[in-house]
């Protein structure tokens, strides 16, 4: 990676602000569904994103082509880009100075997954397959590991020289028990329990012990009654608070999509510029922070795809808006402050704003004092459903798991648990916050965005939260 | 031949020498140079190229197999040292694995050879009419153009390959807020005066959104659903609704329709038909695919989709490709364009449905949103734009019980999708009047 950057520096022909950012991702699948091992399936993708800056305007090439040969075709393609753009971009550039910074990142794992041979990971994944069989009505079943290698170059002609690397897994256990009337599903939380590092991630999440807890589950809610339909107070667990606060907090704040970027594809937002600083979003017990610093959470990194510098910031405190989710250039055109989060899903897409790791912080209570203070509620774990508008405004989830709360005490498991509110007032209701015994790591490898569009991974750690007089409801009579 | 498909032969000549005993290999190809044009406030937001090239090579010994994916780079000596790495990098882990019983290998040496021609502006060209057609408006979007490529090989024989020249352009003009008109124009062949007329068609239809929005409170209303928003519905279905292994584990959608305790209108009938589109006519296995595969036959559950590793594993047939269609058609009804607003009277007009998900997946409850040109109707007429609803419905109502009537059109359209890749995919759906749908906040 070294002598590609090194050599499309020394070549490259002077004229504008040029970047190059070189990824390799290494990444292997293995499944074990209904006592079958499905094939092993690895991955090697290796290429360049070139951007090139120059007078006003502003293009880029993602190429898998690595040759010098190659390269220089992409920057000749961001070049034509440029040029092209020069006089019709959205975004002033004409006095806009790219990001520049130096520096390494890597993420050290305690228990590589290289160092742990394919056969003994199938033998686990056979463990944990054979215990998710515990009934005849488990009708289909499997676990499964994914694992990735990551590994990033950025140089640029204004002096960046960053390398990042780091290994990530994406752990998943999931049962589905079905009977002639109903058929649910119950998971480890729908891949939404993964984390940057090695094998030290299954230590950490119990992996194997909770397989037959997973199975457990889905045959208890095929015989659960449905989740009632009345507005009360709602105790969100954090395998749900992830989806909550990605959508009705995550994807409204992200600058371009305030700037208008995406209104074409994933929406625009109910928040406006002039809102922050000023603006509840929601109860002051409400903390939100970007923060890409946490150890072992899934969207931790070292400096974002333009090279800043990747701190710590509170977006959302005490309840009132502070900053945006939006990166260097969307700073530039806003005119305002954000985080460094200009991020790509591979080499052939160019960055964007994304949230990476955006987290609630813990308030002062525990799980036993959230629920004693619950006359009449439900708990809801593990999210199986999400829909919100346009705006981020209108949203309605649904969680695997439900538990009713009376009078201080968890009671009887209900299934198909759904709920729906707004996010304008939705936080405001938030009345308790659960304390660092109830925070936990969560992420998710799907978030959607952009045009051309691009998944990417984000990271959510939250405590169990607690909301008042929500709309709740159960399944289809 | 074109160089891509030249390297793709060129490089399998190669990993098929490097076989040795009872060593099988199979190859899926997948390449593209894209051009991309994304557009915000009808000025250039990001203007880039995309050249990729993917290969993923299947190694199979006496019934034991694993796959890998890697990048190329059209170099032949560089990619002939990744290809010869990954084939002893598949060799350790087929060692390790057991006989696979799902595996089902094609072994037929046929090939499909179907290159289309290159009609193709370059895209410069043509984003300059989009936002010429669009510099008294507030247009956002994406141009989208050039080669996808698709190949298939094997040690069997088999070489086939497949190539489109396409063009796409998503794009919507708003008025403020969520206030906007959303339209595509996609196709093969170019011509600058019909963007420049899709961009005046959807400006036209942006004044009518100037009214002051109608609030409706939930409850059940008339409406009539675009061919776009029933594309959202089916779009959900695509998940997992059609594909025998959900079906086969009682976890689809449609599992009441596919068991026969229940069944969806008469006026409905869906099929996968992979020729109406631009979609590759083998899988990423091999595999023919039929020309059409009836999932839903007026109403009742006509077949599925049958992955190859499906079939092995329940004893079907295959389809040839995946459990997830990408080139679904609904069969058409009567109502013309023209007849749409009298027969809907007054309702809602929707013109796109948007963040589908499910409420009560084994009962085929599933929830959504309003978006874009979305309006209150009365006596036949366009009254306002509605703000924006979340509806909570079932398919057994929504393309069941309460379809009255279906459109006597299904225009194609090629699917926008860019994740990871272009998308190859297109549906056929007409629009759909409904007695009723749920709204519920």
């Amino acid at each position: 990676m070294r002598a590609i950057a090194t050599a499309f520096l020394t070549s490259l022909p002077a004229g504008g602000h040029v970047s190059l950012r070189l990824s390799r991702e290494r990444s292997e699948t293995i499944r074990v569904r209904q006592s079958v091992v499905e094939p092993v399936v690895r991955d090697d993708d290796f290429g360049a994103t070139v951007v090139v800056t120059e007078g006003g305007g502003r293009g880029w090439a993602g190429t898998s082509d690595l040759t010098p040969a190659g390269l220089q075709d992409a920057v000749a393609r961001a070049r034509q880009w440029a040029r092209a753009s020069a006089s019709q971009h959205v975004a002033d550039l004409q006095a806009y100075v790219p990001q520049s910074g130096k520096g390494v990142w890597r993420q050290t794992a305690s228990k590589p997954w290289q160092q742990t041979s394919v056969s003994d990971k199938i033998a686990l994944l056979q463990a944990a397959d054979t215990a998710l069989n515990a009934s005849d009505r488990i009708v289909d079943r499997e676990a499964a590991l994914w694992h990735t290698d990551v590994e990033t170059l950025l140089v640029s002609t204004n002096g960046s020289d960053i390398e990042q690397r780091y290994e990530m897994l994406v752990p998943d256990l999931a049962a589905t028990a079905s009977d002639s009337n109903d058929t649910q599903l119950r998971t480890l939380g729908g891949r939404g329990v993964c984390r940057q590092g090695g094998l030290e991630t299954l230590d950490d999440i119990q992996f194997l012990s909770r397989a037959p807890d997973i199975a457990n589950d889905a045959l208890i809610l095929l015989d659960a009654p449905s989740c009632p339909t009345a507005n009360m107070d709602l105790l969100l667990a954090p395998d749900q608070m992830v989806l909550q606060v990605h959508e009705s907090i995550g994807h409204p704040l992200e600058l371009d999509r305030i700037l208008g970027d995406e209104r074409n594809y994933a929406g625009t937002s109910f928040v406006t510029q002039d809102m922050f600083g000023s603006y509840q979003y929601g109860s002051d017990l409400l903390n939100v922070t970007f923060d890409p610093g946490v150890q072992a959470e899934f969207a931790s990194y070292g400096f974002d795809a333009d090279g800043s510098p990747a701190e710590r910031a509170y977006i959302i405190e005490a309840g009132v808006l502070k900053r945006p989710l939006g990166a260097h250039l969307s700073q530039h055109r806003a005119g305002m402050a954000g985080v460094a989060n200009s991020r790509a899903s591979s080499w052939n897409r160019p960055p964007i704003d994304r949230m990476a790791n955006l987290n609630v912080e813990p308030g002062d209570q525990s799980m036993a004092q959230l629920v004693a203070g619950i006359e009449r509620g439900v708990l809801m774990r593990s999210n199986t459903s999400w829909s919100i508008d346009d705006s981020r405004n209108k949203f309605q989830f649904g969680c695997e798991w439900g538990q009713l709360i009376v009078d201080g005490q968890l009671t009887d498991v209900v299934k198909k648990p759904n709920y729906r509110g707004v996010s304008a007032t939705f936080w405001r209701n938030l009345s308790g916050v659960g304390d660092a015994s109830t925070w936990q790591l969560n992420g998710s490898p799907y978030c959607g965005k952009g045009e051309p569009n691009q998944c990417i991974r984000v990271g959510h750690a939250t405590p169990m939260c607690k909301f008042s007089d929500i709309e709740v409801f159960g399944g289809a009579a | 031949m074109s160089r891509i498909q030249q390297h793709f032969d060129d490089m399998m000549t190669y990993a098929l020498d490097q076989l040795t005993g009872k060593e099988d290999l199979t190859a899926w190809l997948s390449a593209e140079s894209s051009d991309f044009v994304r557009i915000n406030q009808s000025r250039v937001r990001q203007a880039g190229h995309v050249t990729q090239s993917n290969l993923s090579l299947r190694l199979v010994n006496s019934g034991r197999h694993a796959l890998q994916g890697l990048t190329l780079t059209g170099d032949a000596d560089s990619d002939k040292a990744r290809i010869s790495g990954v084939i002893t990098s598949l060799r350790e882990v087929v060692a390790a694995v057991a006989p696979d019983p799902h595996l089902l290998l094609c072994e037929s040496a046929e090939s499909v050879i179907d290159i289309g021609s290159n009609q193709l502006p370059t895209a410069a060209e043509a984003t300059q009419v989009l936002l010429d057609a669009s510099q008294d408006a507030d247009l956002v979007g994406i141009w989208a153009s050039g080669p996808i490529h698709a190949g298939f090989a094997s040690s069997w024989g088999q070489r086939s390959f497949h190539t489109r020249h396409a063009y796409h352009v998503d794009f919507s003009v708003h008025l403020s807020g969520d206030k906007a008109v959303k339209a595509e124009h996609a196709g093969f062949e170019f011509t600058p005066q019909d963007l420049t007329d899709k961009v005046s068609a959807a400006k036209i239809q942006l004044t009518k959104m100037r009214r002051t929005p109608v609030t409706v409170r939930p409850g059940d209303y008339r409406a009539w659903l675009s061919p776009a928003a029933v594309g959202e519905l089916v779009g959900l279905l695509a998940w997992d609704g059609f594909g025998a292994k959900s079906q086969q584990t009682r976890q689809s959608p449609l599992q009441r329709i596919v068991d026969g305790t229940a069944s969806l209108s008469p006026l409905v009938s869906i099929s996968e038909s992979p020729t109406s589109g631009v979609a590759p006519r083998f899988g990423s296995a091999g595999f023919l695919r039929p020309a059409e595969v009836p999932l839903i036959s007026a109403g009742r559950h006509a077949g599925s989709l049958v992955s190859p590793r499906s079939a092995q594993e329940y004893g079907l047939n295959t389809t040839g490709a995946g459990e997830s269609p990408d080139s679904l058609t609904m069969a058409t009804g009567s109502l013309a364009d023209a007849d749409v607003l009298r027969e809907l009277g007054t309702g809602i007009y929707v013109g796109n449905l948007w963040y589908t998900n499910w409420s009560d997946r084994p009962a085929g409850r599933l929830t959504g949103m309003t978006r874009f040109a979305t309006f209150w109707v009365e006596n036949g007429e366009l009254v306002a734009p509605l703000s924006v609803m979340r509806f909570d419905d079932t398919l057994e109502r929504m393309l069941g019980s309460e379809l009255i009537a279906l459109g006597n059109h299904a225009p194609l359209s090629l699917s926008s999708d860019t994740y990871e890749k272009r998308s190859t995919g297109s549906v056929q759906l007409p629009g759909a009047l409904l007695r009723q749908i749920r709204f519920t906040l």
